[in-house]
Protein backbone atom coordinates (compact mmCIF):
# COMPACT_ATOMS: atom_id res chain seq x y z
CA UNK A 1 0.00 0.00 0.00
CA UNK A 2 1.99 3.02 -1.07
CA UNK A 3 0.89 6.59 0.16
CA UNK A 4 0.66 9.12 -2.70
CA UNK A 5 2.33 8.87 -6.12
CA UNK A 6 3.88 11.98 -7.13
CA UNK A 7 0.81 14.10 -8.69
CA UNK A 8 -0.91 13.54 -5.67
CA UNK A 9 2.10 14.32 -3.63
CA UNK A 10 2.09 17.44 -4.87
CA UNK A 11 -1.52 17.86 -4.36
CA UNK A 12 -1.46 17.25 -1.08
CA UNK A 13 1.25 19.81 -0.26
CA UNK A 14 -0.97 22.55 -2.03
CA UNK A 15 -3.96 21.89 -0.14
CA UNK A 16 -3.30 20.04 3.15
CA UNK A 17 0.27 21.11 4.21
CA UNK A 18 -0.90 24.77 4.35
CA UNK A 19 -2.86 23.57 7.07
CA UNK A 20 -0.15 21.85 9.51
CA UNK A 21 -0.48 25.14 12.10
CA UNK A 22 -4.14 24.45 12.42
CA UNK A 23 -3.67 20.68 13.32
CA UNK A 24 -1.52 21.12 15.43
CA UNK A 25 -3.28 24.04 16.98
CA UNK A 26 -6.65 21.74 17.23
CA UNK A 27 -4.63 19.06 18.97
CA UNK A 28 -2.79 21.13 20.88
CA UNK A 29 -6.58 22.22 22.51
CA UNK A 30 -7.80 18.91 22.57
CA UNK A 31 -4.65 17.31 24.14
CA UNK A 32 -3.70 20.22 26.29
CA UNK A 33 -0.18 19.28 25.81
CA UNK A 34 2.34 20.82 23.31
CA UNK A 35 4.40 18.04 23.28
CA UNK A 36 1.33 14.92 22.97
CA UNK A 37 0.05 17.42 20.27
CA UNK A 38 3.52 17.44 17.94
CA UNK A 39 3.00 13.63 18.01
CA UNK A 40 -0.70 13.23 17.58
CA UNK A 41 -0.41 16.01 15.10
CA UNK A 42 1.69 14.03 13.09
CA UNK A 43 -0.20 10.44 13.13
CA UNK A 44 -3.39 12.36 11.56
CA UNK A 45 -1.22 14.14 9.18
CA UNK A 46 0.45 10.85 8.06
CA UNK A 47 -3.13 9.44 8.19
CA UNK A 48 -3.87 12.24 6.13
CA UNK A 49 -1.29 11.29 3.36
CA UNK A 50 -2.88 7.58 3.26
CA UNK A 51 -6.39 8.56 3.24
CA UNK A 52 -5.74 11.27 0.72
CA UNK A 53 -6.77 9.47 -2.36
CA UNK A 54 -10.43 9.21 -0.66
CA UNK A 55 -10.15 13.19 -0.59
CA UNK A 56 -13.04 14.31 -3.32
CA UNK A 57 -11.88 17.65 -3.48
CA UNK A 58 -13.52 20.93 -0.98
CA UNK A 59 -12.67 21.98 2.05
CA UNK A 60 -9.15 20.53 2.67
CA UNK A 61 -9.10 22.35 6.03
CA UNK A 62 -12.18 20.76 7.28
CA UNK A 63 -11.10 17.40 6.17
CA UNK A 64 -7.67 17.50 8.07
CA UNK A 65 -9.00 18.44 11.05
CA UNK A 66 -11.73 15.71 11.25
CA UNK A 67 -8.75 13.00 11.22
CA UNK A 68 -7.13 15.46 13.78
CA UNK A 69 -10.02 15.35 15.97
CA UNK A 70 -10.64 10.96 15.36
CA UNK A 71 -6.77 10.51 15.65
CA UNK A 72 -7.12 12.88 19.37
CA UNK A 73 -10.51 11.08 20.74
CA UNK A 74 -8.45 7.33 19.92
CA UNK A 75 -5.24 8.86 21.46
CA UNK A 76 -6.91 10.46 24.46
CA UNK A 77 -9.19 7.01 25.16
CA UNK A 78 -5.84 5.02 24.97
CA UNK A 79 -3.64 7.28 27.08
CA UNK A 80 -6.28 8.96 29.42
CA UNK A 81 -8.90 6.87 29.74
CA UNK A 82 -9.89 8.36 33.05
CA UNK A 83 -10.33 11.77 31.61
CA UNK A 84 -14.12 12.94 31.85
CA UNK A 85 -15.69 14.15 28.48
CA UNK A 86 -18.65 13.71 29.78
CA UNK A 87 -20.82 17.01 29.73
CA UNK A 88 -21.27 19.04 32.45
CA UNK A 89 -24.52 19.47 35.15
CA UNK A 90 -26.50 22.29 33.57
CA UNK A 91 -28.11 22.44 36.33
CA UNK A 92 -25.54 22.07 39.14
CA UNK A 93 -23.08 24.16 37.07
CA UNK A 94 -26.18 27.33 36.54
CA UNK A 95 -24.52 30.07 37.63
CA UNK A 96 -25.25 33.72 37.79
CA UNK A 97 -25.67 35.41 34.22
CA UNK A 98 -21.76 36.76 33.92
CA UNK A 99 -22.16 40.76 32.83
CA UNK A 100 -20.07 42.85 30.19
CA UNK A 101 -18.12 43.89 33.94
CA UNK A 102 -17.99 40.60 35.69
CA UNK A 103 -16.71 38.88 32.56
CA UNK A 104 -14.38 41.86 31.57
CA UNK A 105 -12.35 41.38 35.47
CA UNK A 106 -12.30 37.72 34.70
CA UNK A 107 -10.78 37.49 30.92
CA UNK A 108 -7.63 39.39 32.12
CA UNK A 109 -4.89 37.74 30.76
CA UNK A 110 -3.10 34.68 29.11
CA UNK A 111 -3.47 31.94 31.63
CA UNK A 112 -6.60 32.53 32.30
CA UNK A 113 -8.34 32.31 29.81
CA UNK A 114 -6.30 29.39 28.79
CA UNK A 115 -6.88 27.53 32.15
CA UNK A 116 -10.54 27.81 31.72
CA UNK A 117 -10.66 26.64 27.92
CA UNK A 118 -8.64 23.78 29.40
CA UNK A 119 -11.06 22.78 32.29
CA UNK A 120 -13.64 22.65 29.72
CA UNK A 121 -15.09 19.29 28.24
CA UNK A 122 -13.42 18.49 25.02
CA UNK A 123 -16.81 18.46 23.56
CA UNK A 124 -17.50 21.88 24.08
CA UNK A 125 -13.64 22.72 24.07
CA UNK A 126 -13.39 21.76 20.75
CA UNK A 127 -16.26 23.95 19.53
CA UNK A 128 -14.89 27.10 21.10
CA UNK A 129 -11.44 26.35 19.25
CA UNK A 130 -12.50 26.00 16.04
CA UNK A 131 -14.89 28.75 15.76
CA UNK A 132 -13.05 31.46 18.59
CA UNK A 133 -9.55 30.69 17.15
CA UNK A 134 -9.64 28.74 13.72
CA UNK A 135 -12.74 31.10 12.46
CA UNK A 136 -14.78 27.76 11.48
CA UNK A 137 -18.38 28.79 10.11
CA UNK A 138 -21.00 26.19 11.62
CA UNK A 139 -20.90 24.18 8.18
CA UNK A 140 -17.46 23.40 8.52
CA UNK A 141 -17.82 23.18 12.57
CA UNK A 142 -20.41 20.40 11.74
CA UNK A 143 -18.06 18.80 8.95
CA UNK A 144 -15.48 18.52 11.51
CA UNK A 145 -16.86 17.59 14.76
CA UNK A 146 -20.32 15.49 13.10
CA UNK A 147 -22.59 17.09 15.07
CA UNK A 148 -26.03 17.92 12.90
CA UNK A 149 -25.44 21.47 11.70
CA UNK A 150 -29.11 22.57 13.23
CA UNK A 151 -27.12 22.40 16.76
CA UNK A 152 -24.04 23.36 16.20
CA UNK A 153 -25.42 27.14 17.61
CA UNK A 154 -27.12 25.31 20.28
CA UNK A 155 -23.87 23.71 21.08
CA UNK A 156 -21.93 26.58 20.98
CA UNK A 157 -24.17 28.49 23.36
CA UNK A 158 -23.80 25.97 25.75
CA UNK A 159 -19.87 25.79 25.35
CA UNK A 160 -19.97 29.26 25.74
CA UNK A 161 -22.00 29.67 29.18
CA UNK A 162 -18.99 27.01 30.14
CA UNK A 163 -16.49 29.17 29.24
CA UNK A 164 -18.05 32.09 31.39
CA UNK A 165 -18.52 29.85 33.95
CA UNK A 166 -15.18 28.50 34.04
CA UNK A 167 -13.90 32.71 33.71
CA UNK A 168 -15.61 33.49 36.55
CA UNK A 169 -15.27 30.58 38.72
CA UNK A 170 -11.27 30.86 38.19
CA UNK A 171 -12.15 35.00 39.02
CA UNK A 172 -13.68 34.19 42.47
CA UNK A 173 -11.44 31.67 43.23
CA UNK A 174 -8.12 33.68 42.91
CA UNK A 175 -9.91 36.94 44.38
CA UNK A 176 -10.10 34.45 47.60
CA UNK A 177 -6.81 33.06 47.56
CA UNK B 1 -31.70 33.71 31.11
CA UNK B 2 -35.40 35.06 30.83
CA UNK B 3 -34.99 35.61 27.42
CA UNK B 4 -35.38 32.50 24.85
CA UNK B 5 -33.79 33.84 21.88
CA UNK B 6 -30.86 34.73 23.93
CA UNK B 7 -30.06 31.22 23.64
CA UNK B 8 -29.78 30.18 20.44
CA UNK B 9 -30.75 32.71 17.59
CA UNK B 10 -28.31 35.48 19.72
CA UNK B 11 -25.35 33.26 19.14
CA UNK B 12 -26.15 32.53 15.67
CA UNK B 13 -26.40 36.66 15.09
CA UNK B 14 -22.76 37.02 16.89
CA UNK B 15 -21.20 34.71 14.74
CA UNK B 16 -22.81 36.04 11.32
CA UNK B 17 -24.30 33.04 10.97
CA UNK B 18 -28.54 33.75 10.80
CA UNK B 19 -30.08 34.46 7.17
CA UNK B 20 -31.00 37.62 6.13
CA UNK B 21 -34.75 37.41 7.50
CA UNK B 22 -33.72 36.20 11.34
CA UNK B 23 -30.82 38.84 11.38
CA UNK B 24 -32.84 41.75 10.88
CA UNK B 25 -35.48 39.89 13.44
CA UNK B 26 -32.88 39.62 15.79
CA UNK B 27 -31.84 43.09 15.04
CA UNK B 28 -35.04 44.49 16.06
CA UNK B 29 -35.28 42.08 18.83
CA UNK B 30 -32.53 44.13 20.40
CA UNK B 31 -33.58 47.16 20.21
CA UNK B 32 -36.32 46.14 23.36
CA UNK B 33 -34.57 43.42 24.87
CA UNK B 34 -31.84 44.51 27.59
CA UNK B 35 -31.24 40.98 28.39
CA UNK B 36 -29.79 40.02 24.76
CA UNK B 37 -27.74 43.41 24.43
CA UNK B 38 -26.04 42.71 27.97
CA UNK B 39 -25.63 38.88 26.99
CA UNK B 40 -24.28 40.50 23.18
CA UNK B 41 -22.30 42.95 24.88
CA UNK B 42 -20.37 39.91 27.50
CA UNK B 43 -19.70 37.63 24.23
CA UNK B 44 -17.89 40.49 22.53
CA UNK B 45 -15.95 41.03 25.54
CA UNK B 46 -14.65 37.32 26.06
CA UNK B 47 -14.11 37.32 22.22
CA UNK B 48 -12.41 40.35 22.35
CA UNK B 49 -9.88 38.71 24.80
CA UNK B 50 -9.80 35.57 23.39
CA UNK B 51 -8.13 37.33 20.16
CA UNK B 52 -5.84 39.50 22.31
CA UNK B 53 -4.53 36.95 24.44
CA UNK B 54 -3.53 35.20 21.18
CA UNK B 55 -3.71 31.64 22.50
CA UNK B 56 -3.77 30.41 18.57
CA UNK B 57 -0.62 27.82 19.20
CA UNK B 58 1.17 27.39 15.85
CA UNK B 59 3.44 24.04 15.33
CA UNK B 60 6.90 24.07 15.50
CA UNK B 61 8.46 24.16 12.02
CA UNK B 62 10.04 20.50 12.88
CA UNK B 63 6.66 19.12 12.58
CA UNK B 64 6.52 20.60 9.09
CA UNK B 65 9.40 19.31 7.82
CA UNK B 66 8.97 15.92 9.49
CA UNK B 67 5.48 15.73 7.13
CA UNK B 68 7.47 17.30 4.25
CA UNK B 69 10.04 14.63 4.56
CA UNK B 70 8.00 11.90 4.51
CA UNK B 71 6.11 13.10 1.48
CA UNK B 72 8.89 12.95 -0.59
CA UNK B 73 10.79 10.19 1.07
CA UNK B 74 7.24 8.39 -0.81
CA UNK B 75 7.33 5.73 1.73
CA UNK B 76 5.47 2.77 2.04
CA UNK B 77 4.00 3.33 5.68
CA UNK B 78 3.23 -0.20 6.75
CA UNK B 79 6.86 -2.03 6.90
CA UNK B 80 9.56 0.01 5.57
CA UNK B 81 11.17 1.56 9.18
CA UNK B 82 14.13 0.86 7.63
CA UNK B 83 13.66 3.56 4.64
CA UNK B 84 11.89 5.59 7.31
CA UNK B 85 14.55 5.87 9.15
CA UNK B 86 16.89 6.75 6.11
CA UNK B 87 14.17 9.18 5.18
CA UNK B 88 14.66 10.59 8.41
CA UNK B 89 18.58 10.95 8.30
CA UNK B 90 18.08 12.07 5.15
CA UNK B 91 15.77 15.09 6.54
CA UNK B 92 17.78 15.71 9.15
CA UNK B 93 20.94 16.08 7.14
CA UNK B 94 19.47 18.52 4.73
CA UNK B 95 18.48 20.56 7.89
CA UNK B 96 21.40 20.82 9.32
CA UNK B 97 23.23 21.36 5.59
CA UNK B 98 20.54 24.29 5.86
CA UNK B 99 20.93 25.16 9.41
CA UNK B 100 24.31 26.01 8.84
CA UNK B 101 24.21 27.62 5.51
CA UNK B 102 21.70 30.19 7.17
CA UNK B 103 23.88 30.35 10.16
CA UNK B 104 27.20 30.88 8.42
CA UNK B 105 25.22 33.18 5.36
CA UNK B 106 22.81 35.01 6.75
CA UNK B 107 23.21 36.16 9.94
CA UNK B 108 20.27 36.30 12.46
CA UNK B 109 18.31 34.79 9.94
CA UNK B 110 16.48 32.78 12.80
CA UNK B 111 15.31 35.59 14.87
CA UNK B 112 13.64 37.18 11.30
CA UNK B 113 11.94 33.47 11.10
CA UNK B 114 10.48 33.93 14.16
CA UNK B 115 9.78 37.43 13.72
CA UNK B 116 7.75 36.66 10.20
CA UNK B 117 5.53 33.96 12.22
CA UNK B 118 4.58 36.23 15.06
CA UNK B 119 4.09 38.92 12.71
CA UNK B 120 2.13 37.07 9.88
CA UNK B 121 0.01 35.92 13.03
CA UNK B 122 -0.04 39.77 13.79
CA UNK B 123 -1.51 40.67 10.94
CA UNK B 124 -4.12 38.06 10.30
CA UNK B 125 -5.29 38.97 14.46
CA UNK B 126 -6.11 42.43 13.01
CA UNK B 127 -7.27 41.36 9.73
CA UNK B 128 -10.10 39.58 11.59
CA UNK B 129 -10.44 42.08 14.03
CA UNK B 130 -11.30 44.33 11.40
CA UNK B 131 -14.13 42.63 9.69
CA UNK B 132 -16.13 43.25 13.08
CA UNK B 133 -18.39 45.44 12.11
CA UNK B 134 -17.55 49.26 11.74
CA UNK B 135 -13.50 48.20 12.42
CA UNK B 136 -12.92 48.06 8.94
CA UNK B 137 -11.94 51.95 8.24
CA UNK B 138 -11.15 55.32 10.16
CA UNK B 139 -12.20 57.26 6.99
CA UNK B 140 -14.46 55.89 4.07
CA UNK B 141 -13.65 56.89 1.32
CA UNK B 142 -12.98 55.46 -2.83
CA UNK B 143 -10.78 58.76 -3.48
CA UNK B 144 -7.57 58.54 -2.51
CA UNK B 145 -7.16 62.15 -2.36
CA UNK B 146 -9.88 61.99 0.85
CA UNK B 147 -7.54 58.78 2.08
CA UNK B 148 -4.59 60.50 1.63
CA UNK B 149 -5.09 63.53 3.53
CA UNK B 150 -6.69 61.34 6.50
CA UNK B 151 -3.26 59.18 7.30
CA UNK B 152 -1.16 62.61 6.63
CA UNK B 153 0.68 63.84 10.16
CA UNK B 154 -0.99 60.07 11.31
CA UNK B 155 2.10 58.17 10.14
CA UNK B 156 5.41 58.94 9.51
CA UNK B 157 5.95 57.37 6.04
CA UNK B 158 4.61 58.09 2.41
CA UNK B 159 2.86 55.41 0.73
CA UNK B 160 1.08 54.95 -2.07
CA UNK B 161 -2.27 54.70 -2.16
CA UNK B 162 -4.26 53.66 -5.06
CA UNK B 163 -7.76 52.42 -6.04
CA UNK B 164 -7.58 49.71 -8.68
CA UNK B 165 -11.22 49.12 -9.40
CA UNK B 166 -10.62 48.69 -12.53
CA UNK B 167 -8.78 45.81 -12.00
CA UNK B 168 -11.17 44.46 -9.87
CA UNK B 169 -9.81 46.11 -6.56
CA UNK B 170 -11.88 48.76 -4.61
CA UNK B 171 -10.36 51.16 -2.35
CA UNK B 172 -13.04 51.29 0.84
CA UNK B 173 -10.83 53.48 2.88
CA UNK B 174 -8.11 53.50 5.30
CA UNK B 175 -7.11 52.88 8.90
CA UNK B 176 -4.63 53.21 11.63
CA UNK B 177 -3.90 49.69 13.00
CA UNK B 178 -1.32 48.28 15.97
CA UNK B 179 0.60 44.84 15.15
CA UNK B 180 2.82 43.68 17.74
CA UNK B 181 3.04 47.08 19.19
CA UNK B 182 3.83 49.45 16.02
CA UNK B 183 1.53 51.26 14.86
CA UNK B 184 0.77 50.73 10.45
CA UNK B 185 -1.57 52.51 8.47
CA UNK B 186 -3.62 50.10 6.36
CA UNK B 187 -6.00 50.06 2.95
CA UNK B 188 -9.01 47.93 3.05
CA UNK B 189 -10.31 46.85 -0.54
CA UNK B 190 -13.29 45.06 -1.67
CA UNK B 191 -12.67 42.17 -3.80
CA UNK B 192 -15.72 40.37 -4.97
CA UNK B 193 -17.53 39.70 -2.03
CA UNK B 194 -14.53 39.29 -0.35
CA UNK B 195 -12.15 42.05 2.11
CA UNK B 196 -8.36 42.26 1.58
CA UNK B 197 -6.15 44.78 4.23
CA UNK B 198 -3.24 45.92 3.09
CA UNK B 199 -0.79 46.41 5.79
CA UNK B 200 2.15 49.21 5.33
CA UNK B 201 4.47 50.26 7.91
CA UNK B 202 7.92 51.64 6.98
CA UNK B 203 11.05 49.43 7.16
CA UNK B 204 15.29 49.82 7.60
CA UNK B 205 15.34 45.97 6.58
CA UNK B 206 17.55 45.33 3.25
CA UNK B 207 14.48 44.42 0.67
CA UNK B 208 13.94 40.76 -0.22
CA UNK B 209 11.48 38.94 -2.88
CA UNK B 210 8.23 38.90 -1.78
CA UNK B 211 6.90 36.10 1.13
CA UNK B 212 3.25 34.17 1.25
CA UNK B 213 1.70 31.86 3.49
CA UNK B 214 -1.77 30.94 5.02
CA UNK B 215 -2.52 31.61 8.65
CA UNK B 216 -6.08 30.51 9.78
CA UNK B 217 -6.71 30.20 6.94
CA UNK B 218 -6.08 33.57 5.83
CA UNK B 219 -4.10 34.18 2.96
CA UNK B 220 -1.03 36.40 3.08
CA UNK B 221 1.40 38.35 0.81
CA UNK B 222 4.20 40.37 2.03
CA UNK B 223 6.70 42.08 -0.38
CA UNK B 224 9.11 45.37 0.34
CA UNK B 225 9.30 48.95 -1.79
CA UNK B 226 11.17 51.97 -1.44
CA UNK B 227 11.78 51.64 2.18
CA UNK B 228 8.38 49.80 2.90
CA UNK B 229 6.86 46.59 3.93
CA UNK B 230 3.35 45.83 2.25
CA UNK B 231 1.15 42.66 3.76
CA UNK B 232 -1.91 41.95 1.98
CA UNK B 233 -4.35 39.94 3.89
CA UNK B 234 -7.85 37.94 2.79
CA UNK B 235 -9.25 34.85 2.77
CA UNK B 236 -9.73 35.56 -1.31
CA UNK B 237 -7.09 33.22 -3.33
CA UNK B 238 -3.76 33.23 -3.61
CA UNK B 239 -3.39 34.12 -7.03
CA UNK B 240 -5.47 37.39 -6.44
CA UNK B 241 -3.47 38.87 -3.57
CA UNK B 242 -0.82 37.81 -5.98
CA UNK B 243 -2.35 40.20 -8.72
CA UNK B 244 -2.85 43.27 -6.16
CA UNK B 245 0.58 43.03 -5.52
CA UNK B 246 1.56 43.14 -8.44
CA UNK B 247 -1.00 46.26 -8.73
CA UNK B 248 1.08 47.65 -6.13
CA UNK B 249 4.40 47.26 -7.55
CA UNK B 250 3.49 48.55 -11.33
Amino acid sequence: MSDLDPEDGLRFERLVLPHVDAAFNFARWLLRSRADAEDVAQEALLRACRFFRGFQGGDARAWLLQIVRNTCYSWLEKNRPREPTVEFDEELHRQPVATPESIAIAVEGRERLTRALETLPPRYRELLVLRELEGCSYKEIAAITSIPLGTVMSSLSRARRQLHCALVNSGCREAIA
Amino acid sequence: MSCDLTRLALHGYFDGELSAASNADFKRHLEHCSDCVLELATQNVVRDSLQRARLYDFGPDSLKQRVRAHLRSGVRTAASTQRLIWGWVAAAAAFLVVAFLVWRVVPNVHDDDDYQVGLAAGIVDAHVRSLQPGHLTNVDSADQHTVKAWFDGKVDFVFPIRDFTNDGFSLLGGRLDIVQGRTVAVLAYARSGHVVNVFIWSTREPEESARAGARRGYQWVAWQKDNMEFCAVSDAAPAELEQLHRLFAG
